[in-house]
């Protein structure tokens, strides 16, 4: 019998902007799907492509990137840097056969509890459509 | 091995009400390296913080979990607890199951227990490869640079001399005051600026703690809080400043004369000069450039032939004028700096439909502060610059260069809705004959007192308030016609003046940008500087040890430059009462194995807390300085060969988390 789909999701967040914001969804209530693991880097610059991949690899069925809005980063600017490096490391993604819709990068304040709500739920909601991964990548491998 | 001890919150009933805990306990016990479970109802709490105290000593934990709310509420509360109990601080992992589990997913509790065990899982992954970390200790040099000596700045240096720390202060002009001690009245007091600033003035030269550097600008800054090292340009003045008394004899017996920059061109002064004459201090610097004994050696150089001067010299009664003088560097180190750069007024040529400066009788509110005072050129006498009459009709313009996104300055400058309010009743009370007509587009009197000034303006001295733009000023014989609409009845008005007064807005001193880089502080598109926080740490910057006040930051008024000043002396006087500086030791390092020397992360950090090394076999490669490391992660990404690593966040960290997903 098969399992009913439910998508796996990997969360980077900074601490500063979206990991609070993500805790003001919190202290407001605001709730969304529950499918998110949010993971607490010090600031979107932090991420290593690696990472990304290394959680698809792992068996994530989305990435989901979230940093301080362009400009408002805690240390200036390393949002600009991840969304240059995250840029280009979408092409890649799609070489190795992971749809460009699995990999978000979104902005999120300290203040936008109900945008990170929105954003997960609307990213959960899309990798339902998307349907189950297929495992391009094999586990432990690389 | 390690053993880690895991603790699960209830939070009385927001973790318990939604998250099955003994659930996530039972889950717990089998996750590797897992040797003690426990749950408490608040862990936060003292007895909750006392059980996790215990359980740590009885069963040789030597790692913690704590599933409770966000790491950002109690991570330092448990990192606290879990040193009291003898374990490194840095050993404590905290699982987010409140904020980010059973208050976002109170609708589905079985889901949010699932959720929960597996947020416990990464902690247990994530802790068991963390590793002891160790803060350290650096001294700090308890001496404080202050740039800019306006108003924010002499209260800031004042302030932390006052608390018996040393300060230098640079002006670059030959001066302190600011602009300040250019205004006439100060609203809505009506105090004489010069009388209330003067004081302070001299307390800064007179100040045992103080040393006052003008003329002199900074170059350079290294190091980071506590340790800057800072070079400071000294210009040459020409006058030998320890022997000089300030007599006065060289600066009324010199000929030439020039505009004077501190009366706007207004009015003249000598080539050796005090800017004005409550200057602090008050001894005189030679501007080369207008002074004839330069013009001489340079047309002697170029061959031609000027007559000289040396009057200054002959007659300096202690031998105090120094030609030969030159620019000087003076390097010195300092634990904290705050910057006042203050402001100048836009430059409102760019405001075609005003005469883009053509015509001399449309001024300033600079220059009306000049005419209106009693040391200004005229002797306080408002008269037209074009011909000496005295102005009957007298126009304000308002917003010149503020709330005008097309001339790119979208922000309002605060204070000029005051000051025509104060220029208004002044004219009246030099020339009760005198009508004031106010064109403006809102009246922005937000202040102690202000609303009462404004109206007194208006009611008790006749002023006219206009509701509207100008969309043209025009010269017709010896009236200025300023054509504007009065929003208010919707129609157009002409008004023929004999004076138009613009109320240009304030913008960032010159050269604010270059300073920031310098200092590798952040400045918005105006070139203001930005504040570390714009509400809880309006004084502060992202760089630690450096700290700001007054217009620099945006337009203030009087009172709020000092007060940001005081604020700012606050902070360093806050600093400087330690003795030694702890540092983060979750901070960036580097593998000097791994490292090529590329130094792509020297380019990158944000922080410039990266330096470079040599090795025994004679590589350079990068060092993390780690006392300027803030811990942003930039350089590990960056780096192409994993030499860069962060503490507390290491790509294994990390990774133990993604791999003990969904197992
Ligand atoms: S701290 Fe949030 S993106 Fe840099």
């Amino acid at each position: 019998m098969a399992i009913e789909y439910q998508p796996k999701i990997v969360g980077f967040l900074c601490n500063w902007c979206s990991y609070a914001g993500a805790d003001v969804a919190g202290t407001s209530r605001i709730c969304y799907p529950p499918n998110i693991r949010i993971i607490r880097v010090p600031c979107s610059g932090r991420i290593d492509p690696l990472l990304v991949v290394k959680s698809f690899q792992q068996g994530a069925d989305g990435v989901l990137i979230a940093g301080c809005h362009p400009g408002d980063c805690h240390y200036t600017e390393g949002n600009y840097y991840a969304r240059r490096r995250l840029a280009l490391l979408r092409p890649f993604l799609e070489y190795i056969g992971i749809e460009k819709e699995r990999f978000r990068v979104e902005w999120v304040s300290a203040s936008e509890g109900k945008k990170w709500a929105q954003v997960v739920s609307s990213f959960t909601d899309e990798l339902y459509k998307l349907g189950p991964r297929e495992m391009t990548l094999a586990k432990g491998t690389g | 091995m390690a053993r880690t001890g895991v603790f699960i919150c209830h939070c009385g009933t927001n973790i318990g009400g939604t998250v099955d805990v003994s659930k996530v306990l039972e889950a717990a016990k089998s996750m590797p390296t897992v040797a003690y479970v426990d749950d408490n109802t608040y862990s936060c709490s003292e007895p909750g913080q006392a059980s996790i105290h215990d359980a740590i000593i009885e069963n040789r934990l030597d790692r913690v979990v704590i599933g409770c709310c966000s790491p950002r509420m109690h991570e330092n509360t448990f990192r606290k607890t879990v040193a009291t109990a003898g374990i490194n601080p840095y050993l404590l992992e905290i699982s987010n199951i409140r904020e980010h589990c059973s208050w976002v997913h109170g609708d589905d509790k079985e889901a949010a227990t699932d959720k929960a065990i597996e947020l416990v899982r990464m902690a247990v992954a994530k802790v068991a490869s963390l590793e002891p970390l160790f803060s350290r200790q650096v001294g700090l040099t308890k001496r404080a640079l202050v740039i800019g000596g306006g108003i924010a700045g002499i209260q800031a240096a004042l302030d932390i001399a006052n608390a018996d720390y040393e300060v230098v202060l640079v002006e670059r002009e030959p001066s302190i005051g600011g602009r300040m001690a250019q205004l006439d009245k100060t609203f809505p007091t009506l105090d004489c600026s010069a009388c209330i600033l003067a004081p302070k003035m001299v307390d800064v030269a007179q100040h045992p703690n103080i040393t006052l550097l003008t003329y002199a600008e900074v170059q350079d800054v290294k190091g980071f809080v506590g340790n800057f090292e800072v070079n400071i340009l000294q210009k040459a003045r020409k006058v030998d400043h320890i022997k000089c008394t300030g007599c006065g004899t060289c600066w009324q017996k010199c000929l030439e004369r020039t505009p004077s920059e501190f009366n706007l061109e207004m009015g003249k002064r000598s080539a050796i000069y005090i800017p004005f004459p409550q200057a602090v201090p008050l001894k005189p610097v030679i501007d080369t450039e207008h002074c004839a004994h330069f013009k001489y050696l340079e047309a002697k150089e170029e061959g031609r032939d000027l007559p000289d001067c040396n009057i200054c010299q002959q007659l300096c009664p202690v031998s105090a004028i120094d030609y030969e003088q030159e620019d000087q560097i003076i390097s010195e180190r300092f634990g904290a700096i705050i910057v006042a750069t203050g402001y100048q007024t836009f430059d409102h040529s760019v405001y075609h439909e005003y005469g883009s400066g053509r015509y001399a009788d449309v001024i300033t509110g600079l220059h009306l502060e000049r005419l209106l005072s009693a040391s200004g050129p005229t002797g306080g006498e408002v008269i037209r610059p074009s011909d000496g009459l005295l102005p009957k009709t007298v126009v304000f313009v308002s917003c010149v260069g503020s709330r005008d996104e097309q001339k790119g300055r979208a922000y309002c400058s605060k204070v000029c809705c005051m000051y025509m309010a104060k220029q208004a009743i002044m004219l009246k009370e030099h020339d009760p004959e005198v009508q004031c007509y106010i064109f403006y587009i809102d009246i922005r009197a937000g202040g102690k007192d202000f609303e009462e000034f404004a109206r007194r303006a208006q009611e008790e001295y006749g002023t006219l308030y206009l509701r509207g733009r100008i969309s043209k000023i025009y010269q017709e014989g010896k009236k200025l016609i300023v054509c504007g609409e009065d929003s208010l009845i919707g129609r157009p008005v002409e008004i023929a003046a004999d004076l138009v007064v613009l109320a240009t807005g304030m913008e960032p001193s010159i050269g604010a940008a270059e300073l920031a880089q310098r200092l590798k502080i952040s400045y918005d598109t105006n070139n203001f500087f930005i504040e570390a926080h714009p509400k809880l740490r309006p004084v502060e910057t992202n760089t630690d040890g450096i700290f700001l006040a007054g217009s620099c930051i945006g337009p203030r008024d009087i009172p709020e430059s000092v007060a940001q000043g005081g604020a700012a002396a606050a902070k360093v006087a806050a600093l400087f009462s330690q003795d030694v500086l702890t540092t983060d030791p979750m901070v960036a390092t580097i593998d000097p194995m791994l490292c090529s020397g590329c130094l792509l992360c020297t380019q990158v950090c944000p922080f410039n807390a990266i330096d470079t090394q040599v090795t025994r076999d004679g590589r350079t490669i990068a060092l993390v300085n780690e006392t300027m490391c803030k811990g942003c992660g930039l350089c590990v990404a960056s780096c192409r060969f994993g030499a860069a690593d962060l503490r507390g966040f290491t790509q294994q960290q990390i990774l133990a988390q993604v791999t003990s997903l969904w197992r």
